[in-house]
């Protein structure tokens, strides 16, 4: 294949000095966005889409490309240091994220989510350059019964998750998934757990309004309450030999790198899916797959590198159907699809013949970007840090008010804000009886993309479950889902049978 | 009774009132004070949205307005969330909308809303959407006839991709089992884009989307147009017969116009309505229309109303001989 | 905390009856050729709800969870203090968002929690009540045109937006 003149041609454009400064542009506008608890890529993009028109197309693109970059980086800062998760492609980053920040060792977190981003990333590009319109065609073929295969996989990868109470759990688990199916119902078209036809529940309940309310509000006050209002949030320092022994322990995890980068990747490029399912599932992979797996959610560097590899190759892999099918993988290609058709580009199958300027420049600059958004990243690096170190007396307000208003602005609904407090004070009272939070979370992102899947399926197939099992990629997905459910129930049966007196 | 239902025409632009009212001087008099919230009926990235951003991007490049306009989605309920905030607007001089059929249909089916449309502002209708019925191009159906066969020896296997129920697009899957004695499945999806795309892929055997959606696969080869559901056959499409020409007298738009919330000042009104006749006589948006097949004359003030009334009863009509409302 | 424990167990347990009753508005069974109906998901999902919080009363009875043989008050008094102060301070903030809109209410929330609850000097409590506010302005309004509610202070902003556009 001749991809290589091409793709030289268009670094030659990404380094055109206009386009050069609006990648570094860019992705520090992004980072910033991204970092903000509430606002994530697809905000970052949406509203900066106006001011693109200053430039060329390509530039616009590029523009945006760095924005979209520079976020899924940012989304890791607020997830570490607040441990609250900018966006849902950045919740599986707090798991160990907060942890380790709490344990004073934001920078090596940090680092760690930067050069993550920046190998997923990477990866990510690279499989596009080299596969695109074939991996298009696989995409295309993707239908219900797959989407739904692969949802269940990803609840699958999670089942290990939560605490040792098991009742305690699922009903995390199912409460999220009930949130989740608040609105409307697409397949009848009905109004569904409006609670009395209250307009605020019409939309649903936003991922980041129990986010928000459960990591920032909830454990706010947990903290709070802990420190007595006392201590300082970590003690948290950064310097050259720490960055250079956090680089050094940084090599020790390329295998969960490259299977970060490659499930991401793969994910993102289906339609419908996304970033956050192959965040969350390279996640669970890691743990599955880990020989200690118990220092999973207690500070394991692996647990950062996870998911911050797996969400920025799948946000690589989501361009890939936007620009050779149109369809976008995740709302904030959705918007930058609506950006090319403002410039008069119509993103489709033909777009790498019609366009290759504007292709080849936009992938080579993302490879730009992607290094630009590493080096800026680090050199906020202590900027961040200092901030940690305020006195938490400052430093808790702050939070507060960056969780009321990040709850306001996705949906521009003061409803959203007392939702959200309602979650924020519920939760910090379960979390004092130690109900497992995170898989709530989980399951009101994934529930939404599971159920209509679910039901289309069964719609298409007339109510037969067999469709699950007659389509290749589906059986295929479907009998891995299925084992990766049972593994951990048919080992709960053997440890039983081999000792049962640990039971009691 | 089944075959006379389908006898609907929607007479709007017929009428002659599609004069588009030239500005009036004393629109000059007003002028927004703060940003102009515009709010859209759908989620973000779908047909209405990128409309919205596209003519807020006129607006800024042509320095049409002094204040922004900023977009704010309210998909909730079909729509009914975005109706009941514009309805309650706080300021209603600053709150506009950019609204779909779901402007009729929604309050229609959700009486409960207590919306009635005649207290909206008229501003300015941009454009009428137009839908065809798309089939795979493997499936190496060309006409019309052809699909009819295809459908009715599948039965209910037949799968047709739409996106939602009740939607436009569950209206014209309703109409064409009716004229045809068809027993496809409707299987909604969420957004046009993602019907388009299940057809390409063949996870659906027919669709009637918007041409906007379809295009991309379209022009690739992916998908061809079997028929129109217009008044006359579409320059973008001309292959495609009108269902008219096929002796089954049935239309069917899309409406893409700019509400102005109930008790907007008449100043306000007349200044917006000034400005989105600018934005519509517009060479990006005349581009736009022609790119994306959008069909139709600027309708505001009197003549958008009356265009309104006639079209809620139509879609009255549509609804209560699908058996969804009485 | 014993007594926590059963009574969010009990309360949740009611919560998850209340949602399938909710879910129920729409059919919960199986349509044939069609699969499950609209409110299937969310009533069964619900009931399961309703299954984990018996399993938890029934562990607390048998006092297997930790939390279920604790003696400890769920809340100190001290804790309770901290918890009604940060929480009540907070829902105080939302109430005003309403009234005065986001830049009355910022200062006065930051005012109250860093005078009164952090005990910082007047200088430090000032200069971050008058400063959160500018920044939240232009980091909002102004960069990214998200509109924030203002309450009765609307009228104020249009000499500002005036001068901004």
């Amino acid at each position: 294949m001749d991809v290589l003149p091409l793709l030289i041609n268009g670094f030659i454009i990404a380094f055109e000095p206009l386009n050069l400064m609006l990648i570094v542009l860019g992705c520090a506008v992004g980072l910033f966005i991204g970092a903000m608890p509430g606002l994530g890529s697809v905000n970052g993009v949406a509203i900066l889409l106006p001011m693109t028109f200053l430039v060329p197309p390509t530039g616009a693109i590029i523009f945006l490309g760095a924005i979209y970059y520079g976020a899924m980086y940012g989304g890791a800062i607020s997830s570490i240091m607040l441990g609250i998760p900018g966006a849902s492609t950045a919740v599986a980053t707090t798991f160990d994220g907060r942890p380790m920040a709490l344990q004073g060792h934001a920078d090596k977190a940090l680092i760690a989510a930067a050069t993550a981003s920046f190998v997923g990333g990477s990866v990510g590009v690279i499989l596009f350059t080299l596969f695109a319109p074939p991996l298009a065609e696989v995409a295309l073929t993707f239908g219900a019964p797959e989407i739904f295969s692969l949802m269940l996989m990803a609840f699958a990868t999670f089942v290990g998750l939560g605490g040792d109470d098991i009742p305690k759990t699922l009903f995390s688990i199912f409460i999220g998934l009930v949130f989740g199916a608040v609105g409307l119902d697409i397949i009848s078209g009905e109004p569904r757990l409006i609670f009395g036809g209250i307009p605020g529940f019409f939309h649903g309940i936003n991922f980041l309004v129990l986010a928000i309310g459960i990591y920032g509000i909830a454990e706010m006050l947990w903290t709070i309450e802990v420190s007595q209002g006392k201590v300082m949030i970590s003690q948290a320092t950064v310097s050259y030999q720490r960055t250079m022994a956090a680089l050094r322990e940084l090599l020790t995890t390329w295998k969960t790198m490259l299977m970060g980068s490659f499930l991401g990747y793969f994910v993102g490029i289906l339609p419908a899916a996304g970033a956050t399912p192959g965040a969350l599932m390279a996640y669970g992979v890691a743990k599955t797959m880990a020989k200690d797996p118990e220092t999973y959610g207690k500070g394991n560097i692996n647990g950062i590198v996870a998911p911050e590899t797996a969400n920025n190759a799948a946000s690589t892999g989501a361009m890939l159907p936007m620009l050779t099918l149109g369809i976008p993988g995740s709302p904030t290609t959705a918007i930058l699809l609506g950006g090319m058709v403002i410039w008069g580009l119509e993103p489709g199958p033909r777009v790498f013949t019609d366009h290759p300027d504007f292709v080849w420049g936009f992938i080579a600059s993302l490879y730009a970007a992607n290094l630009f958004a590493l080096l800026i990243n680090v050199a906020f690096i202590p900027a961040f840090i200092w901030v940690l170190r305020l006195p938490f007396t400052i430093l808790a307000p702050i939070i507060f008010i960056l969780c009321i208003v990040g709850g306001f602005v996705p949906t521009m609904d003061m409803h959203d804000v007392w939702l959200m407090l309602v979650f924020g004070t519920g939760g910090y009272m379960m979390r004092k009886l130690d109900y497992p939070m995170a898989p709530a979370v989980l399951a009101i992102v994934l529930g939404p993309l599971a159920e209509p899947a679910l039901r289309q399926s069964l719609l298409i197939s007339g109510g037969s479950f067999g469709i699950f099992f007659t389509r290749p990629f589906a059986s295929v997905i479907m009998s891995l889902a299925l084992f990766l459910i049972l593994l951990p129930v048919m080992k709960i049966i053997y440890d039983r049978i081999k000792k049962p007196a640990a039971v009691k | 009774m089944r075959k006379f239902g389908t006898k609907l025409t929607s007479l709007g632009i017929a009428l002659g009132l599609g004069f588009a009212v030239a500005p009036v001087d004393s629109a000059e008099a007003w002028e927004p004070k703060k940003p102009v919230e515009f709010v859209v009926m759908a989620g973000k990235g779908g047909g209405a949205d990128k409309a919205v951003r596209f003519i807020q991007n006129i607006i800024v490049k042509n320095k049409l307005a002094s204040k922004p306009f900023t977009p704010v989605n309210k998909p909730g309920g079909s729509g009914a969330e975005a109706l009941v905030h514009v309805k309650n607007a706080s300021d209603p001089d600053h709150t506009l909308m950019f609204t779909l059929n779901s402007f009729y249909t929604t309050p229609l089916l959700q009486p409960g809303l207590g919306i009635d449309i005649k207290t909206f502002t008229p501003v300015g209708r941009m454009a009428e959407d137009t839908f065809l019925l798309w089939v795979s191009k493997k499936s190496g159906i060309k006409t019309v006839d052809q699909f009819v066969k295809a459908a009715k020896a599948a039965g209910n296997k037949w799968i047709m991709a739409g996106t939602g129920k009740n939607s436009e697009d569950n209206i014209l899957t309703d109409f064409l089992n009716k004229a045809y004695g068809l027993n496809m499945k409707y299987v909604p999806y969420k957004g046009g884009g993602r019907v388009a795309k299940e057809l390409a892929g063949e996870n659906a055997n027919s669709t009637v989307n918007n041409p906007s959606e379809q295009l991309g696969f379209y022009q690739a080869g992916k998908t061809v147009a079997l028929g129109a559901f217009t008044h006359e056959r579409l320059p973008l499409f001309k292959e495609a017969p009108t269902f008219k020409e096929l002796g089954k007298d049935f239309t069917y738009y899309m409406q893409r116009t700019v509400v102005g919330a109930p008790g907007m000042s008449e100043g306000a009104a007349a200044y917006y309505q000034g400005l989105f006749t600018k934005v519509f006589n517009s060479k990006e948006w005349q581009d736009y229309m022609k790119k994306k097949s959008l069909q139709g004359k600027f309708l505001t003030g009197k003549p958008l109303m009356s265009y309104w009334i006639e079209q809620k009863a139509i879609q009255k009509g549509i609804l209560q001989k699908m058996g969804v409302i009485k | 905390m014993r007594m926590a424990e059963l009574v969010m167990g009990i309360v949740m347990g009611v919560f998850s009856l209340y949602l399938m009753w909710k879910s129920a508005e729409l059919p919960i069974g199986w349509i044939a050729g069609e699969g499950p109906g609209g409110g299937a998901w969310p009533f069964w999902l619900a009931a399961g709800m309703l299954v984990c919080c018996i399993a938890i009363v029934i562990r607390w009875a048998k006092r297997i969870t930790p939390q279920s043989r604790s003696e400890d008050p769920f809340m100190t008094s001290r804790t309770f203090r901290l918890f009604l102060l940060n929480a009540g301070s907070l829902i105080g903030m939302v109430a005003l968002f309403h009234i005065v809109g986001a830049y009355g209410a910022i200062p006065a929330f930051l005012i109250f929690y860093l005078r009164f609850m952090g005990g910082h000097t007047w200088r430090l409590t000032g200069a971050f009540a008058f400063v959160t506010p500018i920044v939240t302005f232009l980091f909002f309004e102004i960069a990214l045109q998200k509109t924030l509610p203002k309450g009765i202070t609307d009228p104020w902003f249009e000499p500002v937006f005036a001068f901004f556009y």
